[in-house]
């Protein structure tokens, strides 16, 4: 069956991976903006990763014409990733909702970042701090230059 | 002991990499199973001044079959359902997805026309309103206009033996 | 008949593979001295061997033979000469020959350039890379043979991509498996280390050089990778966070702390451990990378091959190589205990924290790429993750970094205290708020907090580097390379930065219908559309565009977008003119036909893109030059180095 989908999908699949030019018009420029906002958060999805901007395949080119036309009836982004979601599942959106199932995705970074620097934390307490005199610029030099030489 | 840490965590990461084998990333579920069917009104094929709607076919069970003549996994898929319908008493309505009126005709009287009608889409709306992204796809859907099946590619013998006909046969028991 | 020649000698190098594997690794924990002494004539002969493989198919490029099954799928008699010899590597069977060549080549190079190794390391350093070509060449002889037979041999072969065609995207993967098996390198000392029980700084200076160069090497692929990416797509784009771009981002991102933390070993023989498992943790994203693009769990434009069955021997290869040495280092870390002590406010502790910064973008990016496998292993749905969660994460994981690359070249080692690190920075920092603050004023069309953090990074940095150079009471002249090579490395992040940050944030981007003589202004630039005529190649048709760019009224250059069509391929391909310059560039790229002579076009002005690329070959001139500082190239042995052998 899988291999039925596959060999189904890229049949389907146009083999270029390159840009769609649509020459749409808009009245005004915060549509516009939110036009090319969303064609590039949403995926193609008969496409090898790629957003809606990017590709020239027939469904992407339906649901520019379907972002285009809701953008310009004044439809906010909530609406449209709303519809979009309601018929593709989050599948669809290249920018993930935050709910329960991506909480670790969008936290996660900074989790990361917190575990990183309790470890280092921890890492550092376990060496003694240095109970030495500080050395003066002037000695600091000397010595590194006393260093450098030998490295010569 | 933290030194066996980064070992765990590979030890899991290979158990999601080994599982991910078994998946396709392709494949999109359809967010509708278990939801209403979205409604449509369009054209009949056969008969463009008549109309066929969702509506139409609230009461019964019955398979949405979107297909194309330009599409060549749907001549495969055609035989299966072809059977199927011979050998069931199930509605299956043809969704003419973005095709052209003389070649899906052409196309039905090649190989036979199992449909008890062929909606027309012709700019695919009503497919992108289905969460259509591939041609051939299936619906099943019940009594109550819920959709709840989605067979993604060409329905096979084997997922009408497995899949299709035990939830017909189901759905077929609940009351409208 | 080469063709077999070519099998044949994979199958020999596969046996020499093993051999250089197992025996000198036996023979370093045995004691045998002619075990040991095995290991570079073995490394040798496994080279040759897949050396000759790799010409036999080459060979079979260049002579047209269709009945070898690979050269049907990747080549064509019309391809031109030199895509015939790229082709070579363009898809998945051919990648693996030359994966496997580059790190043959490369052990045979370590070998050579090992005076002062004592032999014992040595041996089992060519013995886990000897493991490393066992996997690449089993996985070629069992799974991906390019010398499978054809039959009946087509008249002539399917083409090549015609994206494929490409002088940037037929060194791309050249360069960035440099980088991959370099990075073996570091992987291989750190096993030997670990199994040695020992490691100290002379181990650190012979490991940093490899790295160093393996690094400049990924740095390049990268970047050609996205250079390429951004005039042959035709969007503007030059990253999209796809998993296969992921999957060389990762390993550079742990690659850049593996060489900082190489750098804290050597001087002050600490982060021994921390050393030991970046190196590992590097090399293991270079073959998780490997899994991902060649197995089909992620969808990727880029994807060399969708084959689970493939992807099963990747797997069961990543699970002994991967958990081998993990496994080895739960066991022998606390052998590498490190003595040095420093305190909190240190180069030491600037450098660990560095690291991990760097590490969690990399596990943020691994995070970012896997999540979407987690949610539907786990059943719980299907969902994507794009450049709007990357992009948005990373930005905040890229300030506190750069912020810390400046204070990197001011804080002691060993001990520093706060006040005077404050005092050094008041300077670059007051500098630098006010480039960042005054530039986007008085140059750009609207402000944003965004383009003040890049600029105030990028300053930051590049003012701290420079800074550096004119601070000691040496001459900048006489600082050694390695010195120099940080110091440019830094200021190439810095030029990279400014580039994503103001093309980021002033690209301008339009689709328009012109007629020919309409034209479209962006800024102080005018396209015109002068017309579109048919243009016939060797192997494509074309429909070329003539557009004439105008600057405040002044003509600049004629640009010549093209939209062709190959004669294998039905589907069109767009090929845009873009007139490159310094501080921007202007893209345009050639639609449809809308009747009437009229064309849609896309037409982009992005400033300053080219600094992205600029500041890639900036920092990987600076991994040159610390590569190649004096210390690594001294010949002989020191007293120092006779005592440890």
């Amino acid at each position: 069956m899988k291999k039925w989908i596959t060999i189904l999908l890229l049949l389907l699949i146009p083999l270029q991976v390159q840009a769609a030019i649509e020459t749409y018009q808009f009245e005004q420029a915060e549509h516009e903006q939110l036009y090319k906002q969303m064609i590039e958060e949403l995926r193609c999805l008969v496409c090898q990763n790629q957003n809606l901007s990017a590709s020239n395949a027939g469904l992407a080119k339906d649901l520019r014409q379907q972002t285009y036309e809701m953008v310009t009836e004044g439809q906010s982004q909530e609406q449209i990733v709303d519809y979009m979601t309601q018929r593709y599942g989050d599948f669809v959106l290249y920018r993930p909702p935050v709910k329960s199932s991506t909480a670790l995705l969008w936290f996660g970074p900074f989790i990361l970042l917190i575990v990183g620097i309790l470890v280092l934390i921890k890492t550092l307490r376990a060496r003694k701090e240095l109970a030495d005199e500080s050395l003066s610029d002037e000695q600091h030099d000397h010595i590194k230059h006393l260093l450098d030489d030998g490295e010569k | 002991m933290k030194n066996s840490l980064p070992l765990i965590l590979f030890g899991l990461l290979v158990v999601l990499l080994g599982v991910g084998l078994t998946l396709d990333p392709r494949e999109v579920p359809s967010p509708y199973i278990g939801k209403a069917a979205p409604s449509f009104n369009l054209p009949k094929l056969y008969a463009s001044t008549d109309s066929i709607s969702l509506e139409d076919m609230k009461g019964k069970v019955w398979l949405l079959n979107v297909w194309a003549s330009w599409c060549g996994a749907c001549r495969s898929e055609h035989q299966v359902i072809n059977r199927f319908v011979k050998n069931n008493q199930i509605d299956v309505i043809g969704l003419n997805y973005k095709d052209n009126a003389d070649e899906a005709m052409q196309w039905l009287d090649n190989l036979g026309n199992p449909y008890i009608s062929v909606a027309v889409d012709s700019d695919g709306r009503t497919g992108i309103d289905w969460g259509v992204y591939g041609v051939p796809e299936t619906f099943v859907i019940d009594k109550k206009g819920i959709i709840r099946y989605k067979n993604i590619g060409p329905v096979t013998q084997k997922s009408i033996d497995d899949t299709i006909m035990p939830l017909i046969i189901e759905l077929e028991q609940e009351a409208s | 008949m080469i063709a077999e020649i070519g099998h044949v000698a994979l199958i020999i190098a596969f046996v020499l593979a093993v051999i250089q594997a197992l025996v000198p690794l036996a023979g370093a924990q045995l004691g045998k001295t002619r075990w040991i002494n095995l290991a570079t004539p073995v490394a040798r002969g496994q080279l040759l061997f897949v050396g000759l493989a790799y010409v036999c198919l080459t060979y079979s490029f260049l002579v047209n033979d269709f009945s070898v099954r690979y050269v049907a799928s990747t080549s064509n008699t019309a391809l031109p000469l030199i895509y015939k010899i790229s082709g070579v590597w363009g898809a998945h069977e051919g990648s693996l020959l030359l994966w496997a060549l580059l790190l043959s080549s490369w052990t045979v190079v370590v070998s050579i350039f090992s005076t002062g190794i004592p032999k014992i390391m040595l041996a089992r350093v060519i013995s886990v890379m000897g493991m490393v070509s066992v996997g690449f060449i089993s996985f070629m002889l069992f799974t991906s043979n390019p010398f499978v037979r054809l039959f009946p041999a087509p008249v002539d072969g399917r083409s090549l991509n015609p994206l494929l065609q490409d002088p940037g995207l037929a060194i791309h993967p050249p360069m960035l498996y440099m980088g991959y098996v370099g990075f073996s390198v570091a992987f291989a000392f750190s096993i030997a280390a670990m199994i040695d029980g020992k490691l100290d700084a002379a181990w650190a200076r012979w490991v940093r050089p490899w790295t160093n160069i393996a690094w400049v090497f990924m740095t390049l692929g990268i970047a050609l990778g996205s250079w390429w990416a951004y005039y042959e797509l035709g969007w503007g784009g030059w990253w999209f966070w796809d998993p296969v771009e992921n999957a060389s981002l990762m390993p550079w991102l742990v690659g850049t702390a593996l060489i900082h933390s190489l750098a804290v070993t050597e001087k002050r023989a600490a982060f021994k451990s921390w050393t030991v498992l970046l190196a590992i943790f590097t090399f293991s994203l270079v073959l998780l990378g490997t899994f991902l693009v060649r197995s089909g769990v992620l969808t990727s434009v880029h994807a060399f091959a969708t084959d689970p069955a493939r992807g099963v021997f990747i797997l069961v290869f990543l699970i002994i190589v991967i958990g081998g040495s993990l496994l080895l280092y739960a066991w022998r870390a606390p052998s590498l205990r490190s003595v040095g002590q420093f305190s909190i406010v240190s180069r030491e502790t600037g450098l660990l924290l560095n690291n991990v910064i760097l590490a969690t973008m990399a596990g943020t990016v691994l995070l970012g790429t896997l999540y979407p496998l987690v949610l539907d292993a786990l059943g719980v749905g299907k969902i994507s993750v794009g450049p709007p969660y990357f992009n948005q994460v990373m930005v905040w994981l890229a300030v506190p970094l750069y912020l810390l690359m400046g204070l990197g070249f001011f804080v002691r080692w060993k001990k520093d205290s706060l006040s005077r690190l404050s005092r050094k920075a008041i300077i670059p920092l007051a500098v630098s708020l006010v480039i960042a603050i005054l530039l986007p004023l008085l140059f750009a069309p609207e402000q944003h907090w965004l383009t003040f953090i890049g600029l105030i990074s990028a300053s930051w940095v590049a003012l701290t580097a420079l800074l550096w150079l004119l601070n000691s009471n040496t001459s900048p002249f006489k600082l050694p390379l390695s010195t120099w090579g940080a110091v440019i490395a830094h200021l190439g992040m810095a030029v990279t930065v400014t580039g994503i940050t103001l093309t980021s944030m002033y690209s301008h981007e339009k689709d328009v219908r012109l007629a020919p003589g309409e034209f479209y202004e962006i800024g102080d630039y005018q396209f015109k559309l002068i017309g579109v005529k048919e243009v016939r190649r060797d192997n494509y048709i074309a429909y070329q565009g003539v557009v004439e760019a105008s600057e405040a009224g002044k003509h600049l250059v004629l640009l010549h977008p093209e939209k062709r069509t190959y004669s294998q391929s039905s589907m069109p391909m767009t090929e845009a003119a873009i007139d490159a310059g310094l501080f921007r560039d202007l893209f345009v790229a050639l639609g449809e036909p809308l009747g009437s002579g009229s064309w849609s076009l896309r037409i982009y002005h992005k400033p300053f893109v080219r600094w992205i690329w600029m500041g890639s070959l900036i920092m990987a001139f600076g991994g040159l030059l610390a590569a190649m500082d004096k210390r690594y190239r001294r010949r002989g042995k020191t007293k120092n180095e006779a005592v440890s052998s």
